[in-house]
């Protein structure tokens, strides 16, 4: 007769057998397949979601190529990634979630200085190896010595970033004297703009104006009347897309005079802006990092770019994809070659290649020196020339976006001055 | 002289433009106390509406805003009658109000980038580009043609409401509603209809945006103060003053801008805001 007593032996004994069974370690063949995950914040929404879902994509390139190669340390690659929304508030919360919580084996950062330096106070304490992908001068500041940053804004990235639209209006004749800055209330925006007054002060120009103004600003026709009233020789601009597309039809709207104009103006990089200006950019003199010229052909890079502008097409994003896509193919890149170096996640041998090494990726040779910034500064200075109206497809052949500078990759001479 | 008279002209313009994005929560905030959060979302449906009609069958951008206003309408007295059923009917409209427009808000953004990615959008029209100089003022068409087709969208409204039979029934729905029912005038149907006209507004406030500069899904955000501003330094219910404080928002903005530095303008402005309702609580044109 089953009476109660047996009952409750049986089920003690079935519950012991679980226990014992989930207390068995895993087998040794299953722990190497299980994936290394990578964790970040991306601005998936938001003002520079654009950019943010390009390098997504490019990511996820890497992702699939890596893993066909059979993975890192013989064990498939993971993400593990959140929307941080191009909302610097929503950064911390999501790094330690990916610590605490996902326990992903190594990090790398969102886009943009604005949601890379919330996470590097998490970062440090945890002392990880932070590959970055577009911050300007995080680093100045925290002077971590495991944040490696991909974006070749040279050893001095303040300075570096608009020295090159200086030293080319040094070399003009007769020599501009004075020079306008303008720049949104933001972080990335204030760094170069700091930067820019620092280049001009040292090379002799003389400021004659020298405004921020708020991000949210719908007009700028009154902010282009002000600075064509001070009478400047250059303008240096410090913008964001939206920004940027309201400073370059603003200057044309009121005709400014200036000679030199450009210079730090984040969007004319992106397809769509590049086509909807379309004429207006020609003269521009803007930053950029990658540009199809033939001083530029990297191994890699071409191959990279076909298989992103098929991955891109319906999503959305740029469709061109040349100037975030390389460089977050690239700093994956970096930490992949560095993982196979060192044969190990250990955080500190990492950091030590990451110092050490010279990797060959998509936009070339990445070397990194003080504070993680690149050795030498690579900021290119473009000019916009012969572009044509409502054309997408011009961009993506040389000749419409020249490299002025530096010497090492230039690809044609200045046009100045720039509205001819 | 030549920089301040540019800096008034810009001024008008741009406020003209704010008063168009500020119209149809004129009408539901103001009249309706609908705390509709949501209404710079619907101006930015309203750009990506616009955006397609422009890069798809190549017509005008204003032309395109207004073409879609009874699609506007038709949705915007749809998600009343949701707002009615939900909470209005059960009293419950100031805070759970409050917060279904900010799930609309949400919503509205997120299926805005599922449906047409993060990309900034912009529209091309043959007149932007060019400026047209009187004396020493030069005035950019891509500024001047929103300002037109807003002034006339904002006088159009407060003409509807103030001659109309209709108009006068939302005036009234507003100010005492079992008076209108008294009257033999069903107050839902009213405000409905009322709702569907602040909504179809957003259409054509969202070709003019769009007309002005690029747009992406999460630009609406930057108007929601403004908006509100605007609406409540007029004075709740008034139109005109709330055209008036749309433009006193956009000449204050410009003049401290173009002199000051235009970090200022936004905390100029609203202090401005802050100094009429300390003097007047009711706004510029409220009834005390």
């Amino acid at each position: 007769m089953v009476n109660r007593r047996t009952l409750l032996r049986a089920g003690v004994a079935a519950g012991a057998l679980f226990a014992a069974a989930a207390l068995v370690p895993p087998a040794a063949h299953s722990q190497a397949k299980q994936p290394i995950k990578i964790g970040f914040s991306m601005a998936l929404t938001g003002g520079l979601a654009g950019a943010g879902k390009a390098a997504l994509i490019a990511m996820e390139i890497w992702r699939d190529d890596v893993n066909k190669r059979g993975g890192l340390l013989g064990r498939p690659v993971e993400f593990v990634y959140y929307d941080d929304a191009t909302a610097p508030a929503k950064v911390p919360p999501i790094y330690s979630k990916l610590l605490e919580v996902d326990k992903v084996d190594l990090v790398v950062s969102s886009y943009g200085t604005n949601e890379i330096a919330p996470a590097m106070p998490i970062v440090m304490r945890k002392k990880l190896v932070f590959p970055s992908l577009f911050g300007l001068a995080v680093n100045d500041e925290f002077k971590y010595d495991r944040y490696f940053q991909i974006m070749p804004a040279g050893p001095e990235p303040k300075t570096d970033w608009s020295r090159g639209f200086f030293e080319l209006a040094l070399q003009q004749k007769p020599k501009p004297a004075t020079v306008a800055i303008v720049a949104a209330d933001a972080e990335f925006a204030l760094n170069a703009a700091a930067g820019a007054r620092a280049n001009a002060k040292k090379m002799g120009f003389k400021i004659v104006y020298d405004k921020t103004y708020p991000p949210a600003t719908t007009d700028f026709t009154p902010i282009v009347r002000a600075i064509e009233a001070a009478k400047p020789d250059i303008v240096y601009v410090g913008s964001y897309p939206p920004d940027s597309v309201g400073m370059v039809k603003a200057a044309n709207e009121v005709g400014l005079k200036a000679k030199l104009f450009g210079g730090g103006m984040v969007g004319l990089q992106f397809a769509a802006i590049q086509k909807n200006l379309g004429p207006l950019l020609n003269g521009v003199v803007n930053y950029d990092f990658w540009v199809p010229e033939p001083t530029l052909n990297f191994p890699g890079v071409n191959e990279f770019l076909a298989k992103y502008q098929e991955a891109a097409k319906g999503k959305g994003v740029d469709p061109l994809g040349h100037y975030l896509p390389p460089y977050a193919y690239a700093y994956l890149q970096v930490l992949e070659q560095s993982v196979n170096a060192v044969k190990s996640l250990d955080q500190a041998k990492l950091a030590a290649h990451m110092h050490k090494a010279t990797f060959k990726t998509v936009v070339g040779d990445v070397k990194f020196g003080r504070n993680g910034e690149w050795a030498r500064s690579r900021v290119l200075m473009v000019q916009f020339r012969d572009v044509q109206k409502d054309n997408l497809e011009q961009f993506a052949k040389p000749g419409k976006r020249i490299v002025l500078y530096p010497n090492d990759w230039k690809s044609g001479d200045i046009a100045y001055p720039y509205k001819q | 002289m030549d920089l301040f008279s540019n800096a008034i002209v810009a001024g008008i313009l741009l406020g003209a433009f704010y008063a168009a994005v500020a119209v149809g929560l004129a009408i539901t905030f103001g009249q309706l106390d609908i705390v509709n959060i949501a209404h710079p979302a619907f101006v930015i449906v309203g750009s990506y509406c616009t955006w397609i009609v422009n890069s798809r069958l190549g017509l005008d951008p204003v032309l395109a805003g207004v073409l879609l206003t009874p699609f506007f309408f038709v949705a915007g007295a749809a998600i009343y009658r949701i707002y009615y059923a939900a909470f209005e009917r059960t009293g419950q409209e100031s805070l759970s109000g409050l917060a279904f427009f900010f799930g609309v808000m949400f919503i509205i953004e997120v299926v805005l980038i599922l449906v047409y990615g993060v990309d900034y959008r912009l529209v091309t029209a043959g007149y932007i580009g060019d400026t047209i100089e009187i004396g020493y003022v030069g005035i950019p068409y891509r500024m001047l043609v929103p300002c037109l087709v807003a002034t006339a969208l904002t006088l159009g409204v407060w003409l509807y409401l103030s001659r109309t039979f209709m108009g006068r029934a939302i005036l009234a729905v507003a100010q005492d509603r079992l008076a209108l029912q008294l009257m033999g005038a069903d107050p839902v149907r009213i405000k409905q209809f009322a709702f569907g006209l602040a909504i179809a507004t957003t259409a054509i406030a969202g070709a003019l945006l769009i007309i002005i500069g690029p747009v992406e899904p999460s630009v609406g955000r930057v108007y929601i103060g403004r908006a509100f501003a605007i609406v409540v330094l007029g004075g709740m219910g008034s139109i005109p003053g709330m055209i008036v404080a749309a433009l006193i928002l956009g000449v204050v903005e410009t003049l401290v801008g173009t002199f000051m530095g235009p970090s200022w303008a936004p905390a100029v402005a609203f202090g401005v805001l802050l100094l009429t309702l300390a003097i007047r609580p009711s706004g510029l044109f409220g009834r005390q």
